[in-house]
């Protein structure tokens, strides 16, 4: 945060580069995207490990401070949204529910229901919702706060008084986020798995609640617990992370924090759809 | 904290051909060729229109920017201080910010108790006598549960000394603390930066170094006790009183002159 220490993404060779007129081709545009982009990844590599960094280096530091406000976002982020979650898991075991049934009632298929049930919801949908959701909710209030923290010179007063902006802005979050978007997960999936069930009843298929617990359990695997905990963990860190950094890291005018929002929900969708994707992989390599 | 002889005899603050950058953008010079000394106990009063640099150059003395070139000591110290290790020296300077830079979802109470809490690990509970005789001390009892929303600007500064003042800082960097404020707040200020400057006052046994930036040197020629002005891209230190009043200056002139008024 250090004003003289110019980074790469602010120094004045950068800035002449994003200021530069629009661009006469497509390929000098395509080339102006990808610069971006690589410097939004340094950018945000940098500032992830930073904070990485302060987590381990100044955890038990002032925690009569600190920790408080991480079970502030942790409340903020999870148990607050659990009403909402709840809303969602039902919706999400009617759809699911609703559009496979008469597919697998017509094929004789009705005994995958379970494993349906295991790969749409644990495996992709459930921690990939619980995460947009919960960007939506917190991921930007947390830019809109930062960013009129920083245009407002909160952020300044904080280092005036040796208070170090990351640990005290961005731990709490980061801790917060990770451990909602995980809490938030489980839930959403309890609720869609058991409101799944509620809706095969009421669509009369002829499935005894211990045989479609016993669907559920032969799908799962060690590794889908496992998985699916890294995952949402790693959903929690990357929205923090994505979005402390559009409103914490650069210098902000008060005018520019809606664009920073912008920015910020739209490259933690990206984010967490690659880091989607690259579990996938893994499960389909295993 | 232990202080080897050398570090006490250091000037508080010493800059050498220091050129200072502009807090919006570090890469724009606003300043160029300071040579500074400020010793223990001095009252500095930094004067310049609007736009000389005086803000930025209270960032950079606060360490909050680096110089962009030249040397800065702060008690023999390089500035700015970074690490951790050596966060207890840096905290031997207070800044009080010109709008106060209160953090916005804290009441007065939690603004003014939470460096302390921060620094010394304290529960809100330990940190409240403190917090309570330095709302005293500043007159802020009856707003000791108010956001800085619902507080007036003349409020809000007066909230960003108290604030740079709960950690008992030897120095104290004051950015244009007399701008916009009312006559009655005013006299305060200059009793309050007074007191301050005495030694035996509330917050230590010695006399508190300061520094202040000022638009108009009027209310400051009695109580400053040495000058400088900063003008194009330079800052010419006059000295005590008696220089600052034989000093034939144009912008000497300007800065006292009772229709300057550039807040």
């Amino acid at each position: 945060m250090q004003k003289g220490n110019a980074t790469a993404f602010d120094s004045p060779q950068v800035r002449f580069l994003l200021r530069m007129p629009l661009p006469r081709t497509f390929s000098h545009y395509i080339g102006r995207k990808l610069f971006r982009f690589l410097l939004t990844i340094q950018g945000l590599g940098a500032f992830g490990l930073i904070s990485l960094g302060v987590i381990v280096t100044k955890f038990r530091k002032a925690r009569h401070v600190v920790w408080p406000l991480m079970f502030q976002e942790t409340a903020r982020a999870g148990l607050r949204l659990l009403p909402m979650f709840l809303f969602v898991s039902a919706a999400l075991g009617l759809l699911v529910i609703g559009q496979s049934v008469s597919w697998l009632t017509r094929v004789g298929a009705i005994n995958y229901l379970g494993t349906i049930m295991v790969i749409v919801v644990v495996r992709e949908l459930g921690p990939l919702l619980a995460a947009l959701l919960v960007l939506a909710r917190i991921g930007t209030a947390a830019v809109v706060e930062l960013g009129t923290a920083r245009a407002t010179g909160e952020v300044e007063a904080l280092e005036a008084l040796g208070i170090d902006p990351i640990h005290y802005l961005v731990v709490p979050r980061v801790i917060g986020l990770a451990l909602g978007v995980f809490s938030l997960t489980v839930y959403l999936i309890l609720g869609s798995l058991l409101s799944g069930y509620l809706w095969a009843f009421l669509q009369d298929v002829p499935l005894r609640p211990a045989d479609y617990f016993r669907q559920l359990t032969a799908a799962l695997s060690g590794l889908d617990f496992a998985l699916l905990a890294l995952k949402t963990l790693s959903f929690g860190f990357i929205i923090s992370i994505v979005t402390c950094y559009h409103g914490l890291a650069q210098p902000l005018r008060l005018e520019e924090v809606s664009y920073a929002t912008v920015r910020a929900v739209a490259q933690s969708i990206i984010a967490c759809v690659l880091t989607d994707a690259l579990f996938i992989l893994i499960y389909l390599a295993s | 904290m232990e202080r080897t002889t050398t570090e006490t005899n250091a000037p508080a603050i010493l800059m050498e051909e220091v050129a200072a950058g502009s807090l919006q953008d570090p890469n724009v010079t606003v300043l160029t060729h300071v040579n500074w000394k400020v010793f223990a106990s001095d009252f500095w009063v930094l004067a310049g229109l609007q736009g000389s640099g005086k803000s930025d150059f209270l960032m950079l003395t606060a360490g909050l920017m680096s110089p962009l070139s030249g040397r800065y000591l702060f008690f023999g110290e390089e500035m700015p201080i970074l690490e951790e290790s050596r966060l207890s020296h840096r905290l031997r300077l207070g800044l009080v910010f010109e709008n106060g830079q209160l953090f916005n979802h804290l009441t007065v109470g939690e603004n003014l108790a939470l460096p302390l809490r921060y620094h010394r690990n304290l529960t809100k509970a330990e940190a409240a006598p403190v917090v309570q005789g330095m709302l005293e001390a500043m007159e802020l009892g009856p707003w000791a549960d108010s956001t800085a929303g619902a507080l007036g600007r003349n409020w809000h500064k007066r909230v960003g000394l108290a604030r740079a003042l709960i950690l008992r800082p030897e120095l104290l960097l004051i950015d244009n603390p007399l701008g916009g404020l009312d006559l009655r707040h005013i006299f305060w200020w200059l009793e309050m930066l007074g007191r301050l400057a005495r030694a035996g006052n509330f917050i230590r046994e010695e006399a508190l170094t300061l520094v202040v930036t000022a638009a108009d040197l009027r209310p400051w020629v009695d109580v400053g006790r040495q000058f400088a002005v900063l003008k194009d891209q330079r800052m010419a230190v006059l000295g005590d009183r008696a220089h600052l009043e034989s000093a034939n200056k144009d912008l000497v002139s300007d800065l006292l002159a009772p229709e300057s008024h550039n807040d």
